[in-house]
C-alpha cells in the first residue's frame, strides 16, 4: 500500500493537537458506544436488564442470555437459513460476475457504455421499485417463502456492484499476459480461465464476502419473500426479537453480537479493498 | 483498444500460427461474439429481475391491482397518479424527504471530511481511531437501527440516561456557584414526539453513515501530493485557504460521485426509519421510500404503489440529470 501521509510543516502545534485529540476522541466514543452497549445489556442478568446503570461491564455479569439465545431460540435454524442464502448469492453472484467483468474489461462491443451505465443505474431504484413487481412474479411461480425465490433478488441486487468491482481488478492486470498465453496457442477463453482467474483469486473473494454479507445483513426484501418462522434468516429472527421488546431484551443483544461480531472483523479487514474498488470505478467511470 | 493491438501484432506475424488461420476481420467478429456469450448470463439474470420487473411496475402502476385483486384488476390509466399528486399528505412527505436527504448527506461529508483531515496527519494511535470510527459502518443496518432504538428507549435508554447525568452534573455546578436553575435537560420522549422521532432516525442515520465518507476522503487525501501543501505553505497559506484551494478542488473528482451515490441512497434509504419508528408517530416520519413500502407491503396496494414508485422514480431521475448537467457548467469554467 502507498502511503503518503503528509507531514505539516514540523508537526502541529500542542494546542492544535489537543484539540485534533479531543474531537477524535468524543467521536470515537459516539461511534464505538452503540456496539458497546449492546455488548453490555447481552452480559446483563435477566432480571436487570433495565438498569440504569451505563457501566460497560456489568458487576454481575452472566452469559446467560448468551445460551438461551443459541440453546433456547431458533438461532441456529436461522443460522443455518442466513448461511444457505448468503452461500447461494456468493456463489451464483460471483460466477456470473466474473465472466461478464472480463468482457466489459478487456473487448470493446456495442453496448459497453451502455451496459456499465446500467450498472450505475441500477443503484438508483428504489428498492420497493423493483421488490413489488418481483414479489408477484415470484408469486405466480411459487417461488416466494423458498430460499431460493430470496437468494434470487439478492443475486441481481448485488451483481451490478460486483461487475463494476470485478471490471476494476481486470483493468490493473497487464494485457500481455493473455497476448503470451494466446501465442502459446491458448484460445482467448482458455488465456481468461488459466491466467486471468487464478490471478484475480483475491478479488473474486472480496467480491463473494461482500456478496455474502448483502445476504446476511438484508432485512427488507427478506420480510417480503418469508413469512413462515422455521424459513427466516437472521435478520427476521433478530427483528422478531426486539419486537418482544420487553421480555427479550438480553437475548436480542446476545443475538445480535453474535452475528455482528464476525461481520465486523471481515468487514474491517476488507474495507480497505471495497475502498480501492470503490474509487477505482468513480475515477475511471 | 486490444483489438488494434492484436491486429498490430497479426500484420508483424508475431501471433504465429492463431492468427494466421484467420482473417483479422474474422477474429474481430470471433471476440465480439465471445463478450457477448461472456456476458449473457449476468444479462439474463439483471434482464429476468431487474429489468422484465421495473417494465411490469410501470404496467401495474396503470392498474388498480391489490392483495384482493390479484388477478381480477382492471386498468385505471392515470387514477392512481392523480390520487397521490391530488394529496397534500404526499407533498408533505416529499418536503420530509428532502430534509432528510439533505441534513443526513451534509453531516455525513461534514464528518467524514473533517475526520478525514484530522486523520491525515503524523499522530500516534492514527491507526487506532481510523478502525473504531470505522466501526459503525460495519455493523449491519438492520442491527444499527435496532440498537438505536433501544438506545432512545424513553426510560432506559442510554441517550436519556446520559442527558440525565449531565443535567444531574450542571445542577451540581449552578448549586456550587449559588444559581438556581430555570431549566432542564431532557428526558426527551424521543419516539412519541414526532419533531424528535423525525431527530433520532437521522441521528442514527448520519451514525450509520459517516464512516463512509471518511474513508472515501481519506482515500483522496493520500492521493493528493504533499508537495502542493509545501508550495501552499511557502506562500503563506492559511490552513482555511489551503482547504479551499487545495484540498476541496483536488477530493473533487472522489467526492462527487460519493456524494451522487450517499444522496440517491439516502433518498431511498428504507430500514432506518422503517425499523426504528415505523414512519410513526401518526405517520410523522415517513419519507417517500416508507411510504412505497407500507403502501405495497402491508396495506397491499399494489397499483398505487406502483404509481407511487414511478413518481419517485421520476423525481431521481430528474435530480441526477440536472445535477450531472450543472456538474458539467462548473467543469467547463475551471
Amino acid at each position: 500500500m502507498r502511503r503518503s501521509v503528509y507531514r505539516r510543516a514540523q508537526g502541529d502545534s500542542p494546542v492544535k493537537l489537543f484539540f485534533i485529540y479531543a474531537v477524535l476522541i468524543v467521536f470515537t466514543i459516539i461511534a464505538v458506544y452503540p456496539i458497546v452497549n449492546v455488548f453490555s445489556v447481552s452480559l446483563r442478568p435477566n432480571n436487570r436488564l433495565y438498569s440504569t446503570s451505563l457501566a460497560i461491564i456489568p458487576d454481575d455479569a452472566t452469559l446467560q442470555a448468551y445460551k438461551s439465545v443459541l440453546f433456547e431460540k431458533p438461532f441456529l435454524l436461522w443460522l443455518k437459513n442466513s448461511l444457505i442464502v448468503s452461500l447461494v448469492t456468493s456463489v451464483i453472484g460471483v460466477g456470473l460476475a466474473s465472466t461478464a467483468a472480463y468482457a466489459f474489461s478487456r473487448f470493446r462491443f456495442r453496448g459497453h457504455r451502455a451496459g456499465m451505465t446500467l450498472f450505475l443505474v441500477a443503484q438508483m431504484f428504489p428498492i420497493p421499485m423493483f421488490l413489488l413487481p418481483l414479489y408477484i412474479l415470484l408469486g405466480r411461480y411459487g417461488l416466494t417463502d423458498t430460499l431460493l425465490g430470496l437468494a434470487v433478488p439478492y443475486v441481481a441486487l448485488t451483481l451490478p456492484f460486483s461487475i463494476w468491482m470485478l471490471k476494476g481488478y481486470y483493468d490493473t492486470i497487464p494485457r500481455e499476459l493473455e497476448e503470451s498465453a494466446s501465442i502459446d496457442g491458448a484460445s482467448p477463453l482458455s488465456a481468461f480461465y488459466r491466467v486471468i482467474l487464478p490471478l484475480s483469486l483475491p478479488a473474486l473473494a472480496i467480491t463473494g464476502l461482500f456478496s455474502f454479507m448483502t445476504g446476511w445483513s438484508e432485512y427488507i426484501v427478506a420480510r417480503v419473500v418469508l413469512t413462515q418462522p422455521d424459513l427466516f434468516t437472521l435478520p427476521l429472527g433478530l427483528v422478531n426479537l426486539q419486537g418482544q421488546f420487553s421480555t427479550e431484551w438480553g437475548n436480542y443483544s446476545a443475538a445480535a453480537m453474535l452475528i455482528m461480531a464476525p461481520v465486523m472483523v471481515l468487514f474491517l479487514s476488507m474495507s480497505r479493498f471495497l475502498i480501492s474498488g470503490l474509487t477505482l470505478g468513480s475515477v475511471k467511470g | 483498444m486490444d483489438d488494434s493491438v492484436q491486429r498490430k501484432g497479426a500484420r508483424r506475424g508475431v501471433a504465429g500460427r492463431f492468427v494466421a488461420r484467420r482473417s483479422p476481420g474474422g477474429l474481430h467478429r470471433r471476440r465480439i461474439r465471445l463478450a457477448y456469450l461472456l456476458i449473457l448470463p449476468s444479462a439474463l439474470v439483471i434482464a429476468l429481475v431487474l429489468l422484465y420487473p421495473l417494465l411490469f411496475e410501470f404496467y401495474l402502476s396503470t392498474t388498480n391491482m391489490s392483495m384482493q385483486r390479484i388477478f381480477n384488476y382492471q386498468f385505471v390509466g392515470i387514477r392512481n397518479f392523480a390520487t397521490i399528486l391530488a394529496d397534500p399528505q404526499f407533498y408533505e412527505v416529499f418536503f420530509r424527504t428532502i430534509i432528510w436527504t439533505v441534513v443526513n448527506v451534509f453531516f455525513h461529508v461534514a464528518i467524514g471530511l473533517w475526520l478525514a483531515i484530522l486523520l491525515h496527519r503524523k499522530l500516534p494511535g492514527r491507526a487506532i481511531f481510523r478502525v473504531l470510527l470505522l466501526l459503525p459502518w460495519a455493523v449491519p443496518e438492520y442491527i444499527s437501527a435496532l440498537t438505536w432504538k433501544g438506545l432512545f428507549n424513553f426510560r432506559y435508554g442510554a441517550v436519556n440516561l446520559f442527558l440525565g447525568q449531565v443535567d444531574n452534573l450542571l445542577n451540581s455546578a449552578y448549586g456550587l456557584i449559588g444559581l438556581a436553575r430555570g431549566w432542564h435537560l431532557g428526558p426527551i420522549s424521543w419516539l412519541s414526539d414526532p419533531t424528535w422521532a423525525f431527530a433520532a432516525v437521522m441521528i442514527a442515520n448520519i451514525w450509520m453513515g459517516f464512516p463512509f465518507m471518511m474513508a472515501i476522503s481519506l482515500g483522496g487525501l493520500q492521493s493528493i501530493p504533499h508537495e502542493l501543501y509545501e508550495a501552499a505553505d511557502i506562500d503563506g497559506a492559511s490552513g482555511w485557504r489551503k482547504f479551499r484551494n487545495v484540498t476541496l478542488p483536488l477530493l473533487k473528482p472522489v467526492l462527487i460521485p460519493s456524494v451522487v451515490l450517499g444522496t440517491i441512497w439516502t433518498f431511498n434509504k428504507l430500514n432506518v426509519i422503517y425499523l426504528i419508528t415505523l414512519g410513526g408517530p401518526g405517520d410523522k416520519t415517513h419519507i417517500l421510500v416508507t411510504t412505497v413500502y407500507r403502501a405495497a407491503f402491508d396495506y397491499y396496494r399494489y397499483g398505487y404503489a406502483a404509481a407511487f414508485s414511478v413518481v419517485m422514480f421520476f423525481i431521481l431521475l430528474l435530480f441526477t440529470v440536472n445535477f450531472v448537467k450543472h456538474l458539467r457548467g462548473t467543469e467547463a469554467v475551471y
